[in-house]
């Protein structure tokens, strides 16, 4: 099958010429849809800005590259980067992406969305995409609340932190986003803070050349919503806590990886290992059956 | 009590006041409020709710259709991708008799997303076995929760009651509130002949009925449907003659004398009355008719409201994707088939989107229908109303 080239740019040259640009990455960001709709204090736009930095760094191909979003603040991702982008529904990014690697398995699939989108409503296409080993990053920022919305109790809100929903403090327990990505069988594995940008590019420099499901979790402070309803202080002040409580732990187990409200954020890159993708599964057992006439894609 | 609220305040104040058993919802854009609202209540310990905020709008449904089959008396709200996503369960709701409230709020779906009004969400759902209201203002969305309630437990039936999304679910109107002690009395306890978790009693539900029994329960379904609208009357009968609020199932508006008549729902209904007054003010005699109980389709009230001019103009915020115009259009048309007096009938797509409608704009399609009752004649049958290009 062949790849629709709709793309003009091709490789980004790493060079002195982005000290000309009017902002750093706007060769993969659309200028026009600028200024963004996140709060002053998000932590978003440093997620979409270590990834930026991440494709130059990888050397992308930009026209082999779609990014996918679900809906949510985060959602919004995908109608800001000037690159081949689908904004889905609440919830099925990993299934419309799914779809797009299958019928072009050499694009790059990358889902970039919230911890609702992906945890919550459509948290069954995140096992089932990790459990086939679907070749695609999914970056999930994760401020631990539906932000969108206006700051509900979300699956990965920790244990008594206030929401709107839950004005008498969370009384679920979260999902560890990593234990859950590991369990299912994802082969890329990190969570940094929207402080460490520096290491959140490297991870998703790592994840862009993995193969396989790779999925990389951005804690992400909501200055609008969660820090506001649980006395925080603003987006400046959350940075101050990752600082102060975030701890760095390679390869942990992502067993011991909970996130108790207010308490120590365990990160690093917990896994990287190898399984078959889905789409090399795939193609084997195709040349199989039809005796070597098939051909890959 | 005299209050300010929105459409959503109000709706979540008639929750409070009704004291549901069980609510599970899933936040979205512009029904979120209601249910956060709610949890407010829920945290302050004014009701007694069980509130699960579950982790989507499938789930909702299904947590209250097991809640509902238990005996429970139980609500949730949603709007748009939400009762999409709820698709499937509703029509479980309504084959199994369940009564279930949603405090709906109207907004489009997508493709391409949008969180404004228009009414394409609850006709994408309205072949569903719920009943469906559409609400006028916040005193309706607000009188008519209350109603629905008791309309949905009396006929085993679940039911919709929608705002305009942000017209009315934002709009700040007055509403007067009713007594908190006297929305349970007018509600009563919820009556249960079979429920689950009634040990003596084990029943089963959902099991398979294949082409021995399924037709007849689902004729049986469609006999509630056919059964309904006098419980409906009954209803709001009760509340007008206990609260002072009469509700009709269409709602018309200076039609006995009218020439010329615009069919309507939801907040434009309000709208289109201001524009009654002015072109009345210039001695135009026209009406209005406003399908308040959408479904089941009230056809002998709408079809002698509809009888009662010579054109009429349907504005519907939605569209069937047939090629044949909006869904209230064609309800419209049907009914009037064996009728002795057809009117004549233009359809006018309008608003999808969040378009806003203006009271000139109505204006202007009044005039429109008496050009259609000088020449006799329709010369397009469906026009959409207010977009580029047409
Ligand atoms: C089926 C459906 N349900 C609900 C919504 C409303 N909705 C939009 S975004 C969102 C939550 C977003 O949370 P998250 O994915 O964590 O993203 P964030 O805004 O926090 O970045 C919800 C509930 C929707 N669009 N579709
Ligand atoms: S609401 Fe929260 S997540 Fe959304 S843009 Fe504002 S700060 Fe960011
Ligand atoms: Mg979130």
């Amino acid at each position: 099958m062949q790849t629709p080239k709709t793309n003009q740019q091709k490789k980004i040259q790493v060079d002195s010429s982005s000290m000309d640009r009017i902002h750093p990455m706007e060769n993969v960001l659309r200028m026009d849809r600028i200024p963004h709709i996140w709060c002053p204090g998000c932590g978003i736009g440093l997620a979409v800005t270590a990834f930026a930095a991440a494709l130059e760094k990888a050397e992308i191909d930009l026209s082999k590259i779609v990014i996918v979003s679900g809906i949510g603040c985060t959602g919004r991702v995908a109608g800001y980067v000037k690159l081949d982008s689908f904004h889905t529904t609440h919830g099925r990014a990993i299934a419309f992406a799914t779809g797009i690697k299958v019928a072009n398995p050499d694009m790059k699939v990358v889902v970039f969305s919230g911890d609702g989108d992906l945890i919550a409503i459509g948290g069954n296409h995140f096992i089932h995409a990790a459990r086939r080993n679907i070749d695609m990053l999914v970056v999930c920022v994760n401020n631990f609340i539906y932000a969108m919305t206006g700051g509900q109790v979300a699956p990965t809100t920790p244990l008594t932190a206030y929401a709107t929903t839950c004005p008498f403090g969370c009384v679920e327990p979260p999902f560890n986003i990593p234990y859950l990505a590991d369990s299912s069988g994802a082969v890329y594995v990190a969570r940094w803070t929207t402080l460490h940008v520096r290491r959140l590019t490297n991870a998703f420099v790592e994840a862009l050349n993995k193969k396989g499901f790779s999925v990389v979790e951005a804690i992400s402070p909501c200055a609008q919503y969660y820090s506001r309803i649980n006395r925080l202080g603003d987006g400046l002040d959350m940075m101050r806590y990752y600082h102060d409580n975030a701890e760095i732990r390679n390869g942990e187990d992502t067993k011991n990886l909970d996130i108790d409200f207010q308490g120590k954020i365990i990160v690093g890159k917990f896994i990287d290992r190898e399984r078959p993708s889905y789409t090399d599964r795939y193609n084997e057992w195709l040349s199989k059956v039809k005796g070597g006439e098939n051909e890959p894609g | 009590m005299i209050v300010a609220r929105t459409g959503n305040e109000a709706m979540a104040e008639a929750m409070r006041q009704i004291n549901p058993d069980v609510v599970a919802a899933y936040p979205i854009t512009p029904a979120t409020e209601i249910v956060q609202l709610f949890a407010k209540f829920v945290n302050d310990g004014l009701v007694d709710t069980e509130f699960v905020p579950v982790e989507s709008e499938h789930s909702a449904c299904s947590a209250c259709c097991g809640a509902s089959a238990s005996g429970a008396r139980v609500m949730t709200s949603t709007a748009s991708q939400g009762l999409a996503l709820m698709h499937e369960i509703l029509f479980i709701a309504a084959g199994l008799r369940l009564p279930i409230t949603i405090c709906l709020v109207n907004r489009s779906l997508s493709s391409p997303i949008n969180i404004h009004c228009d009414h394409s969400d609850t006709m994408a759902s309205r072949d569903a076995g719920w009943l469906q209201i559409y609400t006028e203002n916040a005193q309706e969305a607000y009188d008519t929760t209350i109603q629905l309630v008791k309309m949905a437990e009396q006929a085993l039936l679940p039911g919709i009651v929608s705002t305009d999304a942000f017209i009315i679910s934002h709009g700040m109107e007055r509403v007067e509130l009713i007594d908190d002690k006297e929305v349970p009395k007018f509600l009563g306890e919820r009556k249960v002949n079979y429920s689950l978790l009634d040990v003596d009693n084990p029943i089963t539900l959902g099991p398979l009925d294949l082409q021995d029994y399924f037709f007849e329960h689902k004729r049986s379904e469609i006999d509630a449907m056919d059964n309904v609208l006098p419980i409906i009357e009954k209803v709001q009968k009760e509340f007008g003659d206990k609260f002072g609020r009469y509700y009709p199932i269409v709602d018309e508006y200076k039609l006995d004398d009218a020439e010329v008549a615009i069919l309507v729902m939801g907040s434009t209904g309000g709208t289109a009355k201001v524009a009654v007054e002015r072109m009345r003010e210039k001695g135009k005699k026209v009406g209005l008719i406003r399908a308040r109980v959408y479904r089941p389709f009230p056809k002998d009230a709408m079809t002698k409201a509809l009888s009662k001019v010579k054109v009429i103009g349907v504005m519907d915020r939605s569209d069937t994707m047939s090629t044949l115009g909006g869904h209230l259009y064609n309800d419209a048309r049907s009914i009037l088939y064996k009728s002795d007096n057809q009117p004549l009938m233009k359809n006018y797509i309008y608003g999808l989107g969040g378009r806003d409608i203006s009271i000139e704009e109505i204006e202007a399609i009044y005039e429109q229908l008496f050009d259609i009752q000088k020449s006799g004649e329709v010369d397009k049958d469906v026009v959409y109303f207010g977009v580029r290009g047409e």
